[in-house]
This record gives C-alpha cells, sequence and structure tokens, in this order.
C-alpha cells in the first residue's frame, strides 16, 4: 500500500507546499468522496469510501508540521498501525530543576491557590509556552531541514534529533496543561484529542 | 437515479425541501394550506395518530398523549433524560437501553415517533411531485454521537424513507449560503434551534465547503428558553396571588394542561423580548460561547480569522444571541436566509449532489466527537480524534490474554473524557471464532470506519489466516436490526388505520371550517337572502351536521359541498361587502396618513 506521501505523488521530505497539498487534496476528494459514488455499483462505492478515508488521513497526517515529523518516524520505524505514542514525554536536563520547583509547587498548593504563587505560576507556564513555541520551530525548522538535506547514512541522526525535540515538546505540553489545570483554566473536561503527545 | 428531497428533521418544527431543475434554487415543499413548517409534534389519540399543526392543537387538551421535542430523546437512555422527563407532560419508561414512551395506550420509542413526523413529510412531498418519494437527505445537529444519527436513521427506515444521507444542520446550512455566493474564506455558523446547538467552522474554497472544526451542546436550544420563562411565570403566578408553589414545578407539573399553557404562554412572550426576559436568558446564551471558542481553537483560529457569521436556528431570532455572537467574532451576523429553513433548504443541495444534479460543490464534513476504545483500568484509546474529516478509518491490532481464548471483547465510547464511564458508549463489540491458540498468538486487525454520515462501521480480520471474523454488535443504546424490522411492518399496519383516521379527522374540521363561516355569514347578511334561499341554507346545515355526527367520510364531504353550493350567492355578497368595506378602511387610512399596508 502507498505511503501518504505517495498519495498525494510527493516525495518522503519534510518540506511541503501547504497550499499546494491542499489544492491536490480537495483534487483528490473530488474524485473519491462518496458523494459522487452514489450511483455506482457497491464495490465502486467501497472503493471510493477506502480510497476518500486515506485521502483525508494522509492530509491530517501531512498538513500539519508537527503531525508531518511524527508521521515520518512511524513511517521511518515501519509501524503501520497508530498503535502508541511515538515518543515519550521527556525532561529536558536543562530544565530538570526548574520542573521540580514546579511539581513541587503544584503537589504543595493543596485546594486554593493564594495570590503569590498564583502569580508564580503564571509567570512559570508563560515561560514554559514561549519554551514550547520555540521547541516547535526548531522542529518545524532547522530540525525538519537536516532530515531532509542528510545523505542517506545521516538520516538515522537526523530523526533521533527530531525524536529527541518532539520527547521534549510533549513533556512541556504536560507541564503546561498541569499548570494550566492548576490555575483553574482547564475546561470542565480534559480534552484529551487535543493533546498532540 | 431516483428523486432524493432534503428534510429538517428539528426538534420544535420540520421541514421538506428539494432542488428545483429550473431554477436550480432549493425550496420548501407546503401543504396543501401553503404551511411550510411542520410542527414536530405528534398526538396519539383513541381514533389515530395526529401529526403537526393538528396534534399542536391538542397540546393543551391532551397533554400525556401528545409528543413534542422527541428530538431531545432520540438515541439516549432513560438515565441520560431522566433529569427533564417531568417537564415532559407524556410518560417516559424507565429502563435499559432505549428510551420508551408510554402513550396513547401504546409503547413507542423516539424513532417511531420521529418515523411519523418524517411520513408526513414523504407524503407532503409524494402530494407535490405526484409520484413515490423513496430517497432522502436527513439533518442532524453537528454534534449528534452515532447512537443518536443512527436512531435518526432507523426513523427513516421505519417511516418507509431510504436515509442516503445523513447531513450536519450548520453545514447544510452552509450549503444553502454557499449556493447564494455568500462568498469565499472561513464562515462560522452558529445554529441555535429548539433543542441543540451547534457551532461549525469551515473553510469556503472553490466549491469545498471544508469543515475545519465543529463543537455544540445537544441539550441546549429554545426548549431551555422556554423552562427558564416558564418557571419565571410560575414565581410571578406566585407573587400575584399568595400562594404556595413548589418552585420545581412538581405540583404543576401534574396538571399537565396548566403546564402547556403555561409552556405555550412562555413561548409568546420569548418572542415579545424585554430587558427582565435578557437577563433571565443570559445564562443559557453564555453556554454557548464556550462551545465557539473550543471550535476556535481546535481549528486553529482567532475570532480575527473569521471572515463570515452565519445564524441559523429560529432561538436566533433572539436579540441577545444577535449581540453575544456579533460580539464574540467582532462581526455582524448573516441571517439573510429564513432561519427556519435554512437546513432544510441546505439539505436539498446535498440531495442535488447526491442525485448527480450539481458536481462542482462538495461538503467535506468531520465526526464531531473522537472515538475510542476501553483499555485496562478503564482508560480510553482514541482511535479517531474528533474533527477529523469523514470517511476517516483506523486499525487496531486485538489479540488474546488467555489461552485457547476464542472470544475478544471491545468497548467502543465517544467523547473526550480519559475515563470510558464518563463518555458515551457506542457499542460493545464481540468478536467470535478465534481458533484456540496460546494467548498473545492470534492477531486480529480491527478497521473502525467512520462513514460520510458520522456513523461508525467496524470490520475485523484475522491477519495470519487472512480470514473475516464474526463480530456481534451490541449497540448500547440502538435499536436492532430486528427491531426496526418490526416497526417498519407495525408502523404498516398502524400507518392503514393512522390514514383512515387522520382522512376522518380532515374531514370533519373542514366541515366545522364551512358551518363556522356560514353561520357568520347567515348572522351577518342573511337578512338580504330571500325565503326560499334561507330554507335551503338551513337544510343544508343541518344535513352536513347530520353526516359529521356519523363515520362516513364520503357522506361528510358531500354535505360539506353541497352546504357549499348552497351558499353561493350568500359568499359573493359578502365578498363584495368585503372587499367594499376593506377600500373604506384604506381610504380612512390615507386620510389619517397611515399606510394600511404596513403590519402594526
Amino acid at each position: 500500500m502507498s505511503d501518504f506521501f505517495e498519495v498525494f505523488g510527493l516525495e518522503r521530505r519534510l518540506a511541503i507546499d501547504v497550499a499546494a497539498l491542499q489544492r491536490r487534496f480537495y483534487e483528490l476528494s473530488r474524485r473519491w468522496h462518496p458523494d459522487f459514488h452514489q450511483a455506482a455499483a457497491p464495490a465502486e462505492q467501497a472503493r471510493a469510501l477506502e480510497e476518500s478515508a486515506r485521502v483525508n488521513a494522509a492530509y491530517r497526517a501531512l498538513r500539519d508540521p508537527l503531525a508531518r515529523v511524527e508521521y515520518l518516524i512511524r513511517l521511518e520505524e515501519g509501524r503501520a498501525t497508530r498503535e502508541g505514542a511515538v515518543v515519550n514525554p521527556k525532561a529536558p536536563p536543562a530544565l530538570l530543576a526548574e520542573m521540580f520547583e514546579i511539581q513541587e509547587a503544584l503537589e504543595a498548593r493543596g485546594d486554593s491557590l493564594d495570590d503569590g504563587t498564583r502569580a508564580t505560576l503564571t509567570v512559570q507556564r508563560d515561560a514554559l509556552r514561549a519554551r514550547m513555541a520555540e521547541a516547535e520551530a526548531q522542529i518545524a525548522g532547522p530540525l525538519s531541514r537536516a532530515w531532509d538535506a542528510a545523505a542517506a547514512a545521516d538520516r538515522p541522526a537526523a530523526l533521533a534529533a527530531l525524536k529527541d525535540a518532539l520527547a521534549t515538546r510533549a513533556y512541556l505540553r504536560t507541564v503546561i496543561d498541569d499548570l494550566a489545570n492548576a490555575l483553574g483554566e482547564g475546561t470542565e473536561e480534559t480534552h484529551v484529542a487535543n493533546r498532540r503527545d | 437515479m431516483s428523486r432524493i428531497v432534503g428534510i429538517d428533521l428539528g426538534t420544535t418544527n420540520s421541514l421538506v425541501a428539494y432542488v428545483d431543475e429550473r431554477t436550480g434554487l432549493p425550496v420548501v415543499i407546503p401543504d396543501r394550506d401553503g404551511r411550510r413548517l411542520l410542527p414536530s409534534i405528534v398526538g396519539f389519540t383513541p381514533d389515530g395518530v395526529l401529526v403537526g399543526e393538528a396534534a399542536r392543537r391538542q397540546l393543551a387538551r391532551r397533554p400525556a398523549d401528545t409528543v413534542y421535542s422527541v428530538k431531545r430523546l432520540m438515541g439516549r437512555g432513560w438515565e441520560d433524560v431522566k433529569d427533564e422527563l417531568r417537564y415532559f407532560p407524556f410518560r417516559v419508561l424507565p429502563g435499559e437501553g432505549v428510551v420508551r414512551l408510554a402513550v396513547g395506550g401504546r409503547e413507542v420509542t423516539p424513532p417511531e415517533v420521529s418515523a411519523i413526523v418524517l411520513r408526513t413529510l414523504k407524503e407532503r412531498a409524494e402530494t407535490h411531485f405526484g409520484e413515490p418519494v423513496e430517497k432522502a437527505v436527513v439533518t442532524v445537529p453537528a454534534y449528534f454521537n452515532d447512537s443518536q444519527r443512527q436512531a435518526t436513521k432507523d426513523a427513516g427506515r421505519i417511516a418507509g424513507l431510504d436515509v442516503v444521507r445523513i447531513v450536519n444542520e450548520p453545514t447544510a446550512a452552509s450549503l444553502a449560503y454557499g449556493l447564494h455566493r455568500l462568498g469565499q474564506g472561513v464562515i462560522a455558523v452558529y445554529d441555535l434551534g429548539g433543542g441543540t446547538f451547534d457551532i461549525s467552522i469551515l473553510r469556503v474554497k472553490d466549491g469545498i465547503f471544508e469543515v475545519l472544526a465543529t463543537n455544540g451542546d445537544t441539550h441546549l436550544g429554545g426548549d431551555d428558553f422556554d423552562r427558564v420563562l416558564m418557571l419565571w411565570l410560575l414565581e410571578d403566578v406566585q407573587a400575584r396571588h399568595h400562594r404556595e408553589l413548589d418552585r420545581d414545578c412538581v405540583e404543576l407539573a401534574r396538571d399537565g394542561e396548566a403546564m402547556q399553557e403555561l409552556r405555550l404562554a412562555a413561548e409568546a412572550a420569548k418572542i415579545r423580548l424585554s430587558t427582565e426576559i435578557e437577563r433571565l436568558l443570559e445564562p443559557l446564551v453564555s453556554r454557548t460561547l464556550g462551545p465557539c471558542r473550543q471550535a476556535l481553537a481546535d481549528a486553529g483560529l482567532t475570532p480575527s480569522d473569521i471572515d463570515q457569521v452565519v445564524l441559523v436556528g429560529g432561538s436566533t431570532r433572539v436579540p441577545l444571541v444577535r449581540r453575544r455572537v456579533q460580539e464574540l467574532f467582532g462581526k455582524a451576523p448573516h441571517s439573510q436566509l429564513n432561519p427556519d429553513e435554512v437546513v432544510a433548504l441546505g439539505a436539498a443541495v446535498q440531495a442535488q449532489i447526491l442525485a448527480g444534479g450539481i458536481k462542482d460543490m462538495l461538503l467535506l464534513d468531520v465526526t464531531p466527537l473522537s472515538l475510542g476504545i476501553e483499555t485496562l483500568g478503564g482508560i480510553v484509546s482514541i482511535l479517531i480524534p474528533r474533527n477529523t474529516t469523514i470517511p476517516t478509518s483506523a486499525r487496531e491490532m486485538f489479540t488474546t490474554s488467555v489461552d485457547g481464548q476464542t472470544v475478544v471483547d471491545m468497548h467502543v465510547v465517544q467523547g473526550e473524557r480519559e475515563l470510558a464511564r464518563d463518555n458515551r458508549s457506542l457499542a460493545r463489540f464481540e468478536l467470535r471464532g478465534i481458533d484456540p491458540m496460546p494467548a498473545g498468538m492470534p492477531k486480529i486487525e480491527v478497521t473502525f470506519l467512520i462513514d460520510a454520515n458520522g456513523i461508525l462501521q467496524v470490520q475485523a480480520r484475522e491477519q495470519r489466516t487472512g480470514k473475516a471474523a464474526s463480530i456481534e454488535v451490541k449497540p448500547t443504546y440502538g435499536l436492532s436490526d430486528a427491531d426496526v424490522e418490526r416497526m417498519v411492518e407495525e408502523s404498516f399496519a398502524y400507518a392503514e388505520a393512522d390514514v383512515e383516521a387522520r382522512l376522518l379527522i380532515e374531514v370533519r374540521n373542514e366541515a366545522d371550517t364551512v358551518l363556522t363561516h356560514v353561520e357568520r355569514a347567515f348572522r351577518q347578511a342573511g337578512a338580504l337572502l330571500g325565503a326560499e334561499e334561507r330554507k335551503a341554507i338551513e337544510a343544508a346545515v343541518a344535513a352536513l351536521r347530520r353526516a359529521r355526527a356519523g363515520d362516513d367520510r364520503d357522506a361528510i364531504r358531500e354535505r360539506t359541498s353541497e352546504l357549499n353550493h348552497a351558499t353561493e350567492h350568500l359568499a359573493e355578497m359578502m365578498m363584495e361587502a368585503a372587499l367594499k368595506g376593506a377600500l373604506d378602511t384604506k381610504r380612512a387610512d390615507e386620510i389619517m396618513g397611515r399606510g394600511s399596508s404596513r403590519e402594526q
């Protein structure tokens, strides 16, 4: 079966022209969407349904730079299904001390936060958000370009760098979510699907 | 390809529409009296089933046997709805699985009640076209889960309609607006109906309507507005009469008749808005803003990215709703198309796309809720995240945990919570016929596919042998195929009896209308008639009264037509007098400097 890059007639590269991808997605949708095969024979209808589901999955995996990296890692590691996470959240060594501090503050807070703690946590959360944005920019920018440019022999190293950066980002995301919850900013329900980790 | 109609099966009103081949535009099909909306109300009487306006009229008289807002009960269990049951005057039976109502001496499920509404619309379309109509696109709130969608499809089947597509209401509305060339860009559709709220964010480009995110609340709508106002009116009554009234209106709730009077009064009061009413509605309107923000976040957008806002649903007529929406998105919302009709018009457009009549438009919708399976410890493992474009599929490997195990269970849920028990249970699947092997050896690949209707299909295959595994589905809140088959058969039996009863009621109503008119005319102008003519009319009135007391439809119809004939001259005289009167009034109005044609 063709991979998601091949669905769009693309090479296996992380640099993608998103506007062109969208145009191609619309073209393929017009080709395969079940709406246009309503009067067809059952076998053809089933094919349209399958192809259209595949086009949608491919577009979802490739349109977002981070999802694209996650998909590439799966593909390179030969994992066909989306079973299990691509990476496990991992604290960046440089931030360990700071993270412990935050975790401690969170655990000690009890039910209500005093204004001082609240202000400190807010500052920390904003700093972590900035750091996460930075990590995302690294993944989508230089690290992705490095994988695209790497010779075959250097690709495993480039892939490992991407995985590391994704693990850091996933960790930051978890801490930010915990902080937001502690600050009472989380919605009443946890949106599992929102998490990219 | 045979004809496909578009149906908006609403909480309060339902409509049927189609695309006129000559103009290429969607139009609503009215009933014989020119009414476009069919109240989604079904009355169960000893004489048969009443639908729409006729059922609405008996609501206050026979509250226990008249079902309204049944859409709120579709695809739900007793546990889900027990808190609001005290507001419904009809009886809902406690029990497992699908909700059951006890009305008019029989037991019915919500899909069967909806089927009665659908059948009425089907007949309306058949009368219009003069040929059978067997296929329909039916709309549902975007935030409807799998069970609610399936229940809607079942309702169609019971009504003898092949529901070729379930379409989300806000996206249907966007199709109707799209046809009017509202333009390209990012559109937010805010849909507040009688019982449900939806927000959908779409990108419209080159004829493709791509839904980016959707959110909502399937239990928030005009009905809740009415309820808040009803409680307020109750308090008012209490204050005026210094009477002890239970705030939870348990006492009044038992008095179904009074409750219905009150509900209708509340509905009327809502339309005549005041500041006091806005204060009461504010918390409900605010509840719609959270889903709007979540949908924006899921689409990766901010309010300023939205190019246009479209309002759908009768409840968006409330000025407070318009103000809040405008504040949130920072731009004035569109509401050029009638908010009561726009969804049906959009359904007709989608029907025309499916029939091959429109080739340049395509709707790419999403699944509103994440789909997952329960894993060890009751944690949900998400297979298909919410806002994934449909159709979509996910594959998952399953194996056995005990040596020689031949059956594997799966519990499929829908929702955003981490624990299975906090989400919506869709169904339990049993994979059977696995060859006995050591634990962990069998590899069963299960494909979860959400089709273009937003409805789940599951297939399983043993990987080593490539053999399809058999799956038994136990829907948590759905009807089994056998249930639906039985209901289809029953509906035919009832339908025949129902049609007889309805036709009798209709001719009686017609007779009543004629009698009322004739009697009034006779009082006003009888003195101007000759003795001969007066006697003839009196005889015809007496004959019709006698016929009306019986069950013979043809006799009633003949006597009605004879009375009509006998009063032709009288009617002409009345018409002349009315015309003359209207002219006189107009002249008076002009003299006084008022426009006579303007309302109010």
